[in-house]
């Protein structure tokens, strides 16, 4: 373990450099979000994540964001495990009906000013699943979507720009 | 002649499906299987509906030949095979939900994937219901003093799909675990139906998005088998290397994964790294870090070429350096290996009755791995091992795992080296009439089976796709019992079974 730690210390650091916000979810949000609430969030943001009925591939790339590589958390992102303690709304999928009860439940737990983001292109427009008697919608058919992020799945670099062009950091 | 042979020589043979034979039998015949089941002289492979039918897949223990036999279900009802067969019991919940088709003696009246939401009830059927109003799910009760409930999920504290688990705990111990699924279900099965073959790929590769290319795999196989034809050997190469690199991926990351459930976060920065690595390589050579959409029936959709052979390479050397270290870590970490060790034993027993498959299987004993029985090409003509361990708990577990990504390197070297020339995907045959195809390979959580039936025009007119993890998420229920609830992370992760790819 001391290996590691040492390597750790003296080692260049695998993190990349942060891939430019994205100026058309910045523009986006200009639109949903009041300036108050923007200078009540702060520049940083807690996050609860919420798979809606994906296939799971979107969360594989979310996890990635916690990796050396794109280290997340540098950017003052981080995920929480309470909708009480979160500002924004991270939602995958297309929201199946089994699903869909307990998507608003997590979105009305969040207190205001809250933001929700559809990541992939299921959530966007439920993708392929699109008719799929248990699919109830896209994320926007069931909560109020602030902004969207194309992809099947996303790649990391695109779901930092989105979150970052939150914070404007 | 085999058991399986006798009860498909029972039936009536169907002409046309491949690779495996099918047969319609009646309620000797059907109840004869059941029989084997129970003796332990075949194995459950699968069981799903059809319009007014049911189809069992059955493996012959020794021989590993599969077998289907159908049971045509007039009146909408057939014999439960989970009356005597406990392994079935999910499957036949889920078939009653689906397609309204009644397992006589079937010892659960729950509804399984259907939580009351629907806008039909048996929406695969001929005639779907109304839906009835949303009532209470009945979970099974525990009785004694001091016992309390905890309720987690669907939506879970960390970055996962959604499930509900109801404990059922004294003090820190759990006493009974419940799962209940079908959060994610989005009706996959109906829309294949009627499904261009193209387009039905696509659905497949988003059943379980971890294991795309497994699936993809599955599905294309099966599509190949029933036309009759074979994809190009480049073809057939390739496919093996893109698997083999979503297992390495899959594994580094629930290895890690697995430390970190047991607040060893080191591990997972670590094998992230290494993870990270296989999915650049994936998206340098393949052009998408999961290589979703990359095997298509016919062959692959994208070539590699002589620049992604050296990335490959590079790839199994650094992992080939670093992963060595990362073994000693997990090793000589005492406050690990305390943690690993004993905690959610799975009895070879429970491995052996539900045919459990995958890394949860062979650290429980049983040593089966689709790609040596019933066995694919490449595989037939490489050589790897298959680790088996006894103990069935995490640790033995996470053992597989590590030996498995030890294999997987020398099973890539040995594809880029043998790598045939030539082209990389063939037109799909013609065959202007009804055909079925199925095929089983190892994805890396275990078996994926993929099975259809294809009209005179080739689209899709049924495709069942059956996960690994039907066979290991009720093995999950058995190993957490006695253990505390603080290790319930730990356990649930060294299983890591699918959800969306169980729901479909």
């Amino acid at each position: 373990m001391l290996r590691f730690l040492l390597e750790g210390l003296v080692r260049r650091p695998l993190t990349e450099p942060p891939p430019p916000a994205e100026d058309s979810a910045a523009a986006e949000l200009a639109d949903a979000v009041t300036l108050t609430a923007r200078r009540k969030l702060g520049r940083s943001l807690s996050i609860r994540m919420v798979d809606a009925g994906s296939c799971n591939g979107c969360e594989l790339e979310i996890n990635a964001l916690g990796n050396a590589f794109y280290d997340l958390e540098r950017f003052g992102l981080r995920f929480v495990a309470s909708p009480r303690h979160a500002d924004v709304l991270l939602v995958t999928g297309p929201v199946t009906r089994n699903m869909a009860d307990a998507l608003k439940a997590c979105h009305q737990a969040m207190p205001q000013p809250r933001i929700v983001i559809a990541l992939g292109d299921c959530a966007r427009d439920c993708g392929v699943f699109k008719g799929g008697f248990g699919v109830q919608g896209a994320v926007g058919d069931v909560v109020p979507v602030d902004v969207e992020v194309p992809g099947c799945p996303p790649e990391p670099d695109k779901i930092v720009a989105a979150l970052r062009g939150l914070t404007r950091r | 002649m085999s058991a399986l042979e006798q009860l498909i020589a029972g039936g009536r043979r169907v002409v046309f499906p491949r690779p495996w034979p099918r047969a319609v039998v009646e309620g000797e015949g059907w109840r004869a299987a059941i029989a084997k089941l129970v003796e332990g002289v075949l194995s459950l492979v699968g069981l799903w509906g059809d319009a007014d039918a049911v189809h069992m897949a059955l493996a012959d223990v020794a021989t590993a030949a599969i077998g289907i036999l159908s049971f045509e279900c007039v009146d909408g009802r057939y014999p439960s095979v989970a009356a005597l067969h406990p392994p079935a019991l999910r499957l036949e919940r889920a078939i009653r939900d689906l397609w309204g088709l009644e397992a006589e003696g079937c010892p659960d009246p729950r509804p399984w994937l259907d939580h009351g939401r629907w806008t039909l009830r048996h929406p695969l059927a001929a005639a779907p219901l109304e839906a009835a109003d949303v009532r209470p799910y009945p979970f099974l009760s525990a009785e004694g003093e001091g016992l309390h409930q905890i309720p987690v999920g669907p939506v879970h504290a960390g970055i996962i799909e959604p499930g509900h688990f109801r404990f059922t705990a004294n003090g820190e111990t759990v006493v009974r675990l419940e799962q209940r699924l079908g959060y994610t279900h989005k009706g996959i099965e109906g829309l294949m139906r009627g499904a261009a073959i193209g387009h039905a790929a696509k659905l497949a590769g988003r059943a379980s998005g971890d294991s795309t290319v497994a699936y993809t795999l599955a599905f294309s196989r099966a599509v190949e088998s029933a036309l009759g034809m074979r994809p190009p050997a480049r073809a057939v190469w390739l496919r093996a290397l893109m698997a083999e690199l979503e297992r390495l991926a899959n594994h580094l990351g629930d290895i890690g994964g697995i430390c970190n459930d047991a607040a060893f976060t080191l591990m997972l920065a670590q094998c992230g790294i290494l993870r990270e690595r296989v999915l650049r390589a994936a998206d340098t050579c393949f052009g998408h870090r999961l290589m979703r959409d990359r095997i298509v029936p016919g062959g692959v959709a994208a070539d590699l070429g002589d620049d992604g052979r050296p990335h490959l390479q590079a790839l199994v050397r650094e992992v080939r350096q670093r992963f060595p270290a990362l073994i000693e870590l997990y090793d000589n970490t005492a406050s690990l290996k305390d943690r690993t060790a004993g905690a959610g034993i799975v009895t070879t027993e429970l491995a052996r009755l539900y045919a459990c498959g995958g890394f949860v299987g062979r650290a429980s004993g049983r040593a089966f791995d689709a790609r040596r029985t019933p066995g694919y090409a490449p595989y037939d003509t490489l050589a790897f091992d298959v680790p088996v361990f006894t103990r069935g708990d995490v640790n033995a577990r996470v053992l597989v795992r590590l030996r498995e990504v030890e294999q997987s390197l020398f099973l890539i070297e040995q594809i880029l080296t043998s790598l045939p020339p030539g082209p990389i995907r063939a037109d799909l045959s013609r065959v202007g009439e009804a055909r079925e195809g199925a095929a089983l390979v190892e994805g890396f959580r275990g078996d994926v089976l993929a099975w259809l039936r294809l009209d005179a025009e080739g689209s899709v007119s049924r495709c069942h796709l059956r996960d690994p993890s039907w066979f290991q998420w009720p093995l999950l229920e058995a190993a957490i019992e006695g253990n505390i609830v603080a290790d319930f992370p730990l356990c649930n992760k060294s299983f890591n079974c699918a959800y969306s790819g169980h729901d479909l």
